[in-house]
């Protein structure tokens, strides 16, 4: 995943290139938080102009779904389960330890744009809690030293 | 305890070869076209026969759900939808299957794609389910490769498509006709019904929606017969299920086991035990977050399928049971998925828009303690409002759980009320 400024072309390719999918607006702005980390303000009206929806239409289906992001989140996205099965494996301890660290809140990202660290409800990996998972890797049965180790090692 | 001959998902923890290859060699994607050959008549009797209920958690019969589908196209295509977004909290099978047995699941989706007169299907999986996507997709190019999808496929003169979908983060796409909308490119919002899906689906076309694990058994069942599978468990609650455990046992697990053993049973053999021993148990919720907590006195002689969890006025769910030893604070954990539901509400209703917020904020002055004991009918009555008055079930599950927790734990959380107004601990505080 790269963060960059796309311009209207390289985002108008994207999108171009879903458009042989039948319901392909999510698709769309799959492609393009793929390619760009976030799908940016400017995406919007050119995907409501391709697929003739309202502006409107568009940023409701973008904003209901969780993963899209309006901006770049850190380099580094860690997601902590804070669901049951993870909770009595002792989530809560785990999450205070890494946001202390990193002294940032649910959500947040350091100042250095380093690390984002968001909230998950199920990563489907209760039988190896607490999870999380760090960029598009998951990790089982996670400590904070764990974390901690995974994300020194990273940029 | 169930046989390994009789297990369904031969490759459940990956130790073996999850390729075409592999998957054929346990015995997989054997007479596929033969089956196909019998006819859709037969197919969906033969899985009638079975007692199969849906593996998605309401438990509604597969073959009778098939048999809603038009016998005869009016034009309009006709889809099977496979519902792969699993993000119940604790809720673990299916993915098991994705990433380790994927061929049952695209085997099946051919069988049952073909019983109901789809010449496609799309499988829509949750966006966290990154790996799972990877093997999949692999399993489903291989399968195209070796001719057993496509056109003609497998040789039986059937042209079956199989797309794979993938979600972006909402546990409300889970929901049949919300997953729907969402494949068609919308908000996930959930349709009200009817029509039902059978009738207009996707598209506005014909479609019928399935869990993994339900489309991912059949051919196993085709090929053994119904009686087979019928085998397992007690009536109306036959066959083998996939069943997690997590939480405080030993040792956490998803496995394969028929059905209708006892939870003991279940705990002490695939769980390792709770820790701490049996007598160390507080509760369980049997099937994902949605399912009404059971206190441990209801547990002795407590049976784990749909008809006995029903009765006893929780669910069976998804199977996936989460298990709570005496040093959690159900309260507590209660409030969590209160959050987790106030969370992820589509919006679309406003009880559950509105009322889920409510139960979540008057659960956190529960869970301090800093209520009135009135408090606790008036949140039960929220629930009763919020539950069946909604276009999907969300706002059922949302209200069970604080359901769940006051039948049984009303004494604690009173408890805890008196304890902070007194200063003093609570009496079962104290013990």
């Amino acid at each position: 995943m790269r963060h960059s400024h796309p311009t209207s072309d390289d985002l108008q390719a994207l999108i171009d290139a879903q458009m042989s999918l039948e319901g392909p607006l999510l698709p769309i702005l799959h492609a393009i938080q793929e390619a760009h980390g976030h799908v940016p303000e400017a995406a919007l009206p050119l995907i409501a102009e391709t697929l003739n929806l309202t502006p409107a239409e568009v940023h409701g289906v973008m904003s209901f779904y969780h993963d899209f992001r309006k901006a770049p989140a850190g380099r580094h996205v860690v997601k902590l389960c804070r669901a049951e099965a993870c909770q009595s494996m002792g989530a809560n301890a785990l999450s205070e330890a890494v946001l202390d660290k990193l002294g940032i809140g649910w959500g947040g990202t350091t100042p250095d744009g380093r690390v984002t660290v968001e909230a998950v409800y199920c990563l489907g990996l209760c039988a190896c809690a607490p999870a999380a998972m760090i960029g598009d890797r998951l990790i089982g049965r996670a400590d904070a030293a764990r974390i901690d180790a995974e994300l020194e090692g990273a940029a | 305890m169930l046989k390994d001959e009789d297990r369904i998902f031969t490759n459940l923890y990956g130790m073996h070869d999850r390729t075409l290859q592999g998957a054929k060699k346990r015995g997989h994607w054997d007479g596929t076209a033969g089956i196909l050959g019998k006819g859709r008549d037969w197919i969906i009797d033969e899985m009638k026969a079975s007692g199969l209920r849906g593996r998605g958690g309401a438990g509604f019969p597969t073959g009778l759900k098939w048999s809603f589908m038009p016998k005869e196209s009016d034009g309009r295509p006709a889809y099977l939808v496979i519902n792969a977004d699993e993000s119940e909290p604790a809720t673990c099978k299916d993915r098991e299957i994705m990433r380790h047995d994927p061929h049952t699941l695209i085997e099946g989706a051919l069988i049952a794609s073909f019983a109901m007169g789809a010449h496609s299907s799309y499988i829509y999986i949750r966006g966290e389910y990154i790996r799972e996507r990877e093997a999949l997709q692999a399993a489903i190019d291989e399968a195209y490769d070796a001719g057993m999808i496509g056109k003609n496929a497998c040789g039986s003169g059937w042209d079956f498509d199989l797309y794979l979908h993938h979600g972006a983060g909402a546990y409300i796409c889970g929901e049949e006709t919300s997953l729907l909308e969402s494949l068609e490119g919308k908000k996930g919002m959930p349709r009200m019904k009817p029509p039902f899906p059978a009738g207009a689906g996707l598209y506005g076309c014909p479609t019928t929606v399935n869990n993994v694990e339900s489309i991912a058994v059949v051919p196993t069942i085709l090929r053994r017969g119904a009686s087979w599978f019928s085998g397992f468990g007690r009536k109306n609650n036959s066959g083998t299920k996939l069943m997690g455990l997590t939480g405080h046992v030993n040792t956490p697990s998803v496995f394969e086991e028929e059905m209708s053993l006892s939870v003991r049973e279940i705990i002490e053999k695939h769980g390792g035990g709770i820790r701490g021993g049996w007598d160390n148990l507080k509760a369980i919720i049997p099937g994902g977050a949605s399912c009404p907590i059971l206190p441990k006195d209801k547990l002795e002689d407590a049976i784990f399928d749909f008809d006995w969890m029903r009765e006893n006025k929780s669910s069976f769910g998804t199977g996936c049971m989460i298990v709570m030893d005496q040093s959690t604070d159900v309260v507590k954990a209660v409030w969590r998925l209160s959050k987790f539901f106030k969370h992820e509400s589509c919006g679309q209703c406003t009880p559950c828009r509105e009322g889920t917020g409510w139960m979540m904020r008057v659960m956190d002055r529960l869970v301090r303690g800093e209520a009135e004991v009135e408090e606790i009918d008036m949140l039960l009555d929220v629930t009763k409002q919020v539950e069946g008055h909604t276009i999907c079930a969300l706002g059922d599950a949302a209200a069970w759980p604080i359901q769940g927790l006051i039948r049984h734990f009303r004494e604690e959380i009173e408890d805890r009320i008196k304890a902070k107004k007194t200063g003093r601990m609570g009496a079962m505080a104290a013990e």
